[in-house]
């Protein structure tokens, strides 16, 4: 078989198939249970920087709750 | 050390551009080459007189880059909405094509001028300096080189002086939105490498645990513009002291690479980009959080997965086979709810907050910003249905569109960022005049809704004229005719232009005068120490 069409027969048979398991593993995992906490708190970053941290200093409460 | 290394380099970069002039085989490469010097010896010289100072202490964030960059948007946002008006005009009146200008400001010299003045000198100016500024309000990080970033900064807006020099001189490999020669184009890509570098790196040193959405957005136009920018541009130059090059792909390979390039550059430059804006500047402007972040996820998978797909769309009924522009239509088409999944997460950020669009001018831009956006997205996948398009290809429908999406959404919503960026950057309790950004609001929205209207008719109208047949099957209408019948709907659009532009010019004066006069903000308590 030329080089093409064993290209072409890989990409839309294997690779189509691992990249729509991809995509549909981020949108599950997006909803993996708590998240709700993770993404509350990441929804916060714009509004507790507008001073940058000093050193050693970690920003975000889940990641502090986290370590507790 | 590092000093003298830079004298070194700057040095022969001189001399040997100086070298190349004496080389040059045509007028854009000699014009460039002399630039080239120009801003080498420059250097040289600027590095030499600050040899052996103190450099700045490095406290806070690094805001240098922006304040410059929030200036030069807007400069570059108003010569781009000019060229853009004037061409408008030279459009009705084919006279304005003086014949002492020709073969440098005929129309298509300035078309280019215009398309990549708006697209990579505002739009991309505006990127990188917006990144710079939200890269580092949400990992809590100075960016992670100082030199790198002037480097980036710096290094982009050479390209910007030379891609311009050139479309006016003739420099130009053909590609649309591609349109600079090699050596332009080996410039870019080692400025986006830096800036690919200079972004991780400060990601890597954030201080939050999770990378913001706005920055994901940011880092896939980064790379993808890389990746489009890389293999788009796959040439071969004649003469290494020439700008013409030839390129590696021919016929329809070569098609195909440049719209899946172009269409790209609007997914990935045009949108994922500007998507990272609004994620940053609609919760603060609005002062709350994204509507869902899982929703911005999402939304920001689906477009990576989809949107690189799409391209085909460019190519219907043409050499391409069928099966690439049925798979770019339909990737397309799916592509609308993404698109939409994103407006309504823009929008939504304002629940609860809708009573700011009467007071706040500014969150009104960016909504209207978000409501071209989600109109556009949905215009854009129905003229992909090859039944639509081939009513709409080549008729200026297409450019109706594009412009709904580029002044209507990135127009906005850059307008929205630097209100915002402004009165932040120079510690200022607000801007100087909110009155005249509701003019520049409302002459820039019924400036777009005049561009859209009249491409809308006379896009449709010529597509009709094109195929309309008699009894026997003769073609009625000759090209002269519906270029004829198009002349009322040119004026509208360059009327609607002349709106725009008066916007961007009140935006201008309202920003330079935040800057002078507008009053300082009061002292906001310093950091609190870490414990």
């Amino acid at each position: 078989m030329d080089t093409y069409s064993i290209f072409r027969q890989i990409a839309d048979s294997w690779v189509l198939l691992a990249m729509f398991m991809f995509f549909v593993g981020t949108v599950l995992w997006v909803f993996r249970p708590g998240s709700r906490e993770l993404h509350k708190d990441a929804a916060q970053a714009p509004f507790r920087n507008d001073q940058p941290a000093t050193d050693g200093e970690t920003r975000g409460a889940y990641h502090k709750e986290a370590r507790q | 050390m590092w000093d003298y290394l830079k004298l070194v380099i700057y040095g022969l970069i001189a001399i040997l551009a100086a070298i190349a002039t004496t080389y040059a085989r045509d007028i854009a490469y000699l014009v460039h080459a002399v630039l080239v010097v120009a801003i080498a010896g420059g250097l040289f010289i600027y590095t030499l007189r600050r040899m052996g100072y103190e450099p700045a202490p490095k406290t806070g964030y690094l805001d240098g880059p922006i304040r410059i960059g929030v200036a030069l948007t807007a400069f570059w946002g108003v010569v781009g909405f000019l060229v853009g008006t004037y061409i408008a005009f030279m459009l009705a009146f084919p006279e304005m094509n003086f014949a002492w200008a020709e073969g440098y400001l005929n129309f298509g010299r300035l078309r280019p001028l215009h398309t990549s003045a708006v697209i990579f000198a505002f739009g991309g100016t505006a990127l990188i300096t917006s990144s710079f500024y939200v890269v580092q309000r949400t990992s809590g990080a100075r960016l992670f080189n100082d030199g790198l970033a002037w480097f980036v900064f710096w290094g982009y807006q050479i390209v910007i002086l030379l891609a311009a020099t050139g479309y006016i001189l003739g420099s130009t490999q053909g590609k649309e939105y591609a349109e600079p020669e090699w050596y332009t184009d080996l410039w870019l890509t080692i400025v986006w490498v830096g800036y690919l570098v200079l972004f991780m790196g400060t990601l890597m040193k954030r201080k939050e645990p999770h990378i913001y959405v706005a920055n994901w957005f940011y880092l896939s136009f980064i790379v993808t513009i890389a990746l489009l920018h890389v293999v788009n541009n796959l040439s071969i130059p004649v003469s290494i002291f020439g700008s013409k090059s030839v390129q590696v792909f021919a016929g329809v390979q070569d098609a195909m690479t440049q719209w899946w390039y172009g269409h790209n550059a609007v997914g990935f430059f045009l949108t994922a980009g500007f998507l990272g804006m609004m994620y940053y500047f609609i919760p603060k402007q609005a002062e709350r959080p994204v509507f869902s972040y899982k929703l911005s996820i999402i939304h920001f998978w689906a477009l990576i997965f989809l949107y690189i797909w799409a391209g085909p769309h460019h190519l219907h009924y043409t050499a391409l086979p069928d099966w690439a522009s049925t798979l770019g239509m339909v990737f397309s088409v799916v592509l609308w709810m993404p698109s939409w999944g994103g407006m309504i997460n823009g929008l939504m950020t304002l629940s609860g907050a809708w009573d700011k669009l009467r007071t706040d001018p500014i969150i009104r831009m960016m909504v209207v910003s978000v409501g071209f956006y989600g109109m556009s997205t949905f215009e854009g996948p129905m003229m992909s249905i090859k039944a639509v398009n081939s009513l709409s290809h080549y008729t200026d429908w297409t450019i109706g569109h594009v412009h709904s999406g580029a002044l209507g959404w990135n127009g906005m919503i850059t307008f929205g960022m630097l209100y915002f960026l402004f009165p932040k950057l120079w510690n200022k309790a607000g801007l100087y005049s909110l009155r005249l950004v509701s003019w520049h609001f409302w002459l820039a929205t019924i400036g777009i809704v005049l561009y859209a209207a009249s491409m809308w008719v006379t896009g449709i109208m010529e597509g009709l004229m094109w195929r309309e047949v008699d009894a026997q099957g003769f073609l009625v209408n000759s090209f002269a005719d519906t270029v004829a019948a198009k002349f009322p709907m040119y004026l509208v659009r360059g009327f609607g232009g002349v709106l725009y532009l008066t916007g961007a010019l009140i935006m201008a004066y309202n920003l330079w005068m935040t800057v002078r006069r507008a009053p300082l903000a009061e002292a906001t308590p310093a950091a609190a120490p870490a414990e």
